[in-house]
């Protein structure tokens, strides 16, 4: 019982690396590409527009599996955990992407205004002044968003990678037990409850 | 040739003309009231002036933007940074100083609106008579040749009127910052200002020589 908790365990720590770098770089990617979406009426706006749709239109496990044993077919070779965080990152950053454009768009004109009045640039203005507000009023998205990726990191266990859920799996099939899925949703559960309560005490200090 | 020459200024939203052709000289230090029923074109004039807004026709000869400062109805002031720090802001980024020395001036103007003391909190803790005491301290951190106030007591509470009124009028008093103030008090007016422009249906209906009350 106790090895088989460990084994599970050990698929955790692929999963919260994933995790983490699907946030490290998404949040970024998706504030670029919110103000990219504002900032130009042109075609950089277009651009985003496709992406965005295309890669909330179609199932992230399709995306994966397009990465990981598509993209071979034409010369391009990733590693299971390059071609998940990958996928996740982009995935991950179009919803941002659209987040950050709704908390942007959510800010007073009247700010911009202060900002411009006492002679800051546009770029000043929305590092200084826009963007830190537009987190701030993002939170609670992005909190419904950081709890929906706890459990699609699930979704790699369909390229062999050796998370939770397929380490639970091979235990079930093995022992003919039902308790390692108990295990595997109780990790699940432990980690996006942790998330919610992050998100809460973040909330708290920073409401304005 | 006066301080501020504003000719012709025509300004429309879509096919709505707010204004129809204004005509104004401002002197240097002078104070100028802008009065007037509601839609006749006052804000928008401020906003022609500081270049909030794009103008359709006629022409605006003002000394320096960057020596213009404006006070807003709705204060706007920046909700996620300190009141020392809404001060601070310009001066840091745009004026590019020390950051100690910025605050050391933040607290002084702070100092001057009568409120040093909460200088460390954020502007949702304030009441609105202190937020728009900010905001006038924050306009005064550009060190402004000019200060357009925008109705700056409208969204206020009667009670609070009263504060921001007095450190108008104290500001006044004791600097020669040229004044473009729209308001509807007509006692502060009276006070405060040495000419009292009339504003009517996107024209200047009538200028009224005012002997300011000392």
């Amino acid at each position: 019982m106790q090895n088989d908790i460990l084994f599970i365990l050990k698929g955790m720590g692929l999963t919260v690396n994933l995790y983490i770098m699907t946030m490290i770089f998404s949040l970024p990617l998706g504030i670029l590409f919110s103000l990219g979406r504002l900032k130009n009426k042109g075609i950089i706006n277009n651009i985003i527009v496709a992406y965005t749709s295309i890669f909330r239109g179609t199932p992230l496990l399709l995306q994966l599996f397009f990465v990981y044993y598509g993209l071979p077919i034409v010369g391009i070779t990733l590693s299971a955990f390059s071609a998940a965080t990958l996928t996740f990152v982009v995935n991950y950053a179009a919803y941002y992407c659209e987040i950050f454009r709704g908390s942007i768009l959510g800010i007073d004109k009247g700010q911009y205004e202060a900002a411009q009045v006492l002679g800051l640039s546009y770029w000043q203005t929305m590092i200084r002044i826009i963007i830190p507000q537009s987190l701030i009023t993002a939170l609670p998205p992005l909190s419904n968003e950081a709890i929906a990726l706890v459990k699609d990191t699930s979704l790699v266990s369909a390229i062999g990678m050796a998370e939770i859920l397929r380490n639970s799996r091979e235990l079930v099939t093995r022992d003919f037990s039902i308790i390692p899925f108990a295990i595997c949703g109780a990790l699940y559960f432990l980690m996006s409850v942790v998330i919610i309560w992050l998100f809460k005490k973040l909330e708290e200090k920073v409401m304005i | 040739m006066s301080f501020i020459q504003v000719k012709n200024l025509q300004k429309k939203y879509n096919e709505d003309q707010v204004l129809k052709g204004i005509d104004l000289e401002i002197q240097k230090g002078e104070a100028i009231s802008i009065i007037g029923s509601s839609g006749g074109g006052k804000s928008t004039f401020l906003r022609c002036l500081i270049g909030l807004e794009d103008i359709n026709y006629g022409e605006i000869k003002i000394p320096d933007r960057k020596k213009m400062g404006m006070v807003f109805q709705s204060f706007n002031l920046f909700p996620h940074k300190t009141v020392a720090h809404n001060i601070m802001e310009s001066l840091i980024v745009v004026d590019k100083m020390e950051k100690k020395e910025a605050k050391k001036i933040a607290l002084e103007l702070l100092d001057r609106v009568g409120l040093k003391d909460k200088a460390n909190v954020y502007p949702k803790t304030l009441s609105g008579g202190q937020k728009q005491r900010v905001a006038i301290a924050r306009a005064l951190a550009r060190n402004p040749e000019v200060l357009l106030f925008d109705e700056p007591t409208s969204a206020l509470d009667p009670e609070m009127v009263k504060e921001v009124l007095n450190v108008i009028e104290k500001l006044r008093e004791e600097s020669n910052i040229t004044m473009i103030i729209v308001s509807h008090e007509m006692n502060f007016v009276n006070k405060v200002s040495d000419r009292i422009v009339v504003f009517d249906g996107g024209y200047i209906k009538e200028i009224k020589e005012n002997r300011r009350k000392k």
